[in-house]
């Protein structure tokens, strides 16, 4: 076989991908629901009744999809440098150390100077942490999807000896956890009474200025110009390794801003489990979002209505949630497929 | 001297080679696909599978060795889904590797749930046991270290010198080698780079799966859900440190394993209990980052490794 590129896609062609791609992963999950035993009619009743069925459940799926988004533009501003950053988990739990680290009791200011500069130091922490990656890449060569992977033990295992150590709450019964954030380092719910914190509007926000950066900027152009052909854009004179590693520090400040808005809007201190691979995730809600960054918004919000649903699902009828798992990696396979498809026709030799 | 003690004892050694045995299946099959020119990061989750595979078919009534073959089967599965998305289709080998191993990480996680829906420890199997080669295993030091492993660590070190002869030795090694160093010359031959890189991520696939299985049927005895652990990533660097090459790379894994099992034990010293464990733990870690920035020097990386190839396009 071969592939033939098509000259002109239509746009039937260039929309239908995603949605073949989301169709596929139903069918691949109405097949394991089968053999675990469950009506896949039930199950995906189940699923948008857990995710969307009521005003607790709608709040539920906004507080997940809050650092979804987060890790997802992460991911989304990195892919489109082709700089492969596996790691966002690791900067989400940096963001999540500084934010405990300052909003502790160590700055004693009004709220929002506090949150501001605690945000402002999770981002610079995420970024630096990405960009030590980044230079191993840039200056030798070293695959940084490795890396990348690798930082997120070595960083988990940091942050596993700071709530046992430094960190560790002295009132906390010997459980491997923080003390509380003060009141005046927590983002305050956007309505009261409302269980959703301004961290979602910050993330509705970064996505907006992305965007902004991806279409109004130079370094918009720029990241998008090495993403696309690193060797045409050295050519034209594009500071390749500088946009690489611009790039690196956006992309691990965003990720470091889940952690943050996690532990300052949602959570109020930090464990172990602050993030159940939100940080992978992200890589998932990217690829949906084809990695545009309002895309990411919407895959963010379908990707968090699909694991609330799921959960509430498990709960109800006994079929593992992992199942919400298993849709979405085989959702970001036939996302990729697809894509592949809408541009190219395959040719028998 | 403490580390003196440790370095010398037989217990130590044995200890290394079963850290060793997983992660030199795992990096022999990562290096089979990079020689062909494919990037498998399908290799975390293709452990994960291979772990719980081989395990939970012993523990329906397969003997030891059907497990192995079930996992080898399970990972050709994945290898086989890899391939496709990756080879002819030549997706981004990064998206692709990331999407297999969360695919095979989270299809494990529910069939471990639908098979055992209300178990709070996995039920346990009789993993294999230590078989003492006659009269090598009776040399000081040396045998108990190298002579009283389990029968898949023997395998293990068989398959590194049956990986190096067929790469190097036979017609089949020679195209598995052109694909990733020059497909355009394989193809002039006649040959389809398609098929010799699709076969070579299968078959690589398999031994990292049986890596995963190494890890329930010989290692421990009981399939547990984070137990591979970075050990998938830890191989791809491991491939980089040995440059390529089954002989290097099988030092690799050694060196490394034996770093793994010292810092175990100097937990136990008086050096653990005045530095977190945490740190030791970072260790493997670390290492690989630094064998990737010390070895990155050397380019020695197959020419057209993450290159896809199209038929007729030059």
């Amino acid at each position: 076989m071969r592939l033939e590129p098509i000259a002109n896609p239509g746009l039937m062609r260039r929309l239908a991908p995603p949605a073949l791609a989301i169709a596929g992963s139903f069918l691949v999950a109405s097949l394991l629901a089968l053999i675990a035993g469950g009506n896949p009619f039930a199950v995906f009743g189940a699923i948008l009744k857990g995710a969307a069925g009521s005003k607790f459940a709608l709040l539920e799926t906004l507080n997940r999809a809050t650092p979804l988004i987060f890790t997802g533009l992460a991911v989304a501003v990195a892919f489109r440098a082709r700089l492969w950053n596996i790691g966002a988990e690791a900067q989400l739990y940096a963001g999540a150390v500084v934010t405990v680290m300052l909003g502790t009791g160590a700055l004693h200011w009004p709220s929002l100077p506090l949150l501001v500069v605690i945000g402002v130091a999770s981002m610079l922490a995420g970024a630096l942490l990405l960009l030590i990656p980044a230079l191993l890449k840039t200056r030798f060569g070293v695959d940084e999807v490795v890396t990348t992977l690798l930082f997120n033990f070595i960083f988990l295992l940091f942050v596993s000896y700071l709530l046992e150590g430094p960190l560790k709450d002295p009132m906390g019964m010997g459980w491997p956890k923080s003390a509380r954030l003060i009141s005046e380092a927590r983002l305050p719910r956007i309505i009261e009474g409302l269980r959703l914190h301004w961290g979602f509007v910050l993330a509705l926000v970064s996505a907006l200025v992305l965007w902004v950066i991806n279409t109004r900027t130079t370094l918009g152009f720029e990241m998008r110009a090495v993403g696309q052909n690193a060797e045409a854009a050295r050519f034209a004179g594009i500071p390749v390794t500088r946009v690489i590693l611009k790039t690196a520090l956006l992309s691990g400040g965003l990720a470091a801003l889940a952690g943050f808005s996690e532990v300052a809007g949602l959570k109020g201190s930090l464990t172990l489990d602050l993030s159940p691979g939100y940080g992978y995730t992200g890589i998932v809600v990217a690829m949906l979002a084809l990695l545009h960054p309002l895309g990411v918004v919407v895959a963010a919000l379908f990707v968090a209505a699909i694991f609330v649903g799921a959960d509430a699902m498990s709960r109800a009828l006994g079929v593992p949630s992992y199942l919400a798992d298993i849709m979405l990696a085989s959702a970001l396979l036939m996302m990729v497929l697809a894509i592949l498809l809408s541009k190219f026709r395959v040719v028998r030799d | 001297m403490d580390l003196i003690d440790i370095l010398t004892s037989a217990a130590f050694w044995a200890a290394a080679i079963r850290i060793a045995s997983p992660l030199i299946f795992a990096t022999l099959g990562e290096l089979i696909c990079e020689r062909a020119g494919v990037l498998n990061l399908g290799i975390e989750g293709i452990m994960v599978a291979g772990a719980f595979a081989g395990w939970i078919a012993v523990w329906a009534g397969l003997p030891l060795w059907g497990g192995v073959a079930v996992a080898f089967a399970a990972g050709m599965a994945f290898g086989l889904l890899h391939a496709t998305l990756s080879v002819p289709f030549g997706l981004s080998q990064h998206v692709v590797g990331i999407g297999v191993t969360l695919l095979a990480t989270s299809l494990t996680f529910y069939t471990y749930r639908v098979v055992l829906p209300e178990v709070s420890s996995p039920p346990k199997i009789t993993a294999f046991q230590p078989f003492e080669v006659p009269i090598l295993s009776q040399i000081p030091l040396l045998g108990p270290a190298f002579f009283a492993q389990t029968p898949l660590t023997y395998a293990a070190f068989l398959l590194v010198i049956v990986v190096a002869l067929v790469l190097y030795r036979t017609p089949l090694g020679l195209a598995v080698r052109a694909a990733g160093e020059n497909p355009q010359a394989v193809a002039a031959q006649g040959l389809s780079v398609t098929a010799i890189r699709m076969g070579a991520v299968i078959v690589g696939s398999g031994f990292m799966a049986v890596g995963g299985a190494f890890l329930t049927l010989s290692a421990f005895d009981s399939f547990f859900f984070d137990m591979v652990n970075g050990r998938g990533w830890i191989c791809i660097a491991l491939v980089v440190f040995g440059a390529w090459k089954p002989g290097k790379a099988l030092l690799g894994a050694v060196l490394f394993a034996a770093f793994d099992a010292l810092q175990i034990r100097l937990q136990q010293t008086p050096i653990g209990a005045v530095v977190p464990y945490q740190l030791f733990l970072m260790m493997p870690y670390i290492l690989s980052i630094l064998a990737l920035v010390v070895m990155s020097r050397r380019a020695e990386v197959p020419a057209a490794l993450m290159v896809t190839f199209n038929k007729g396009e030059r």
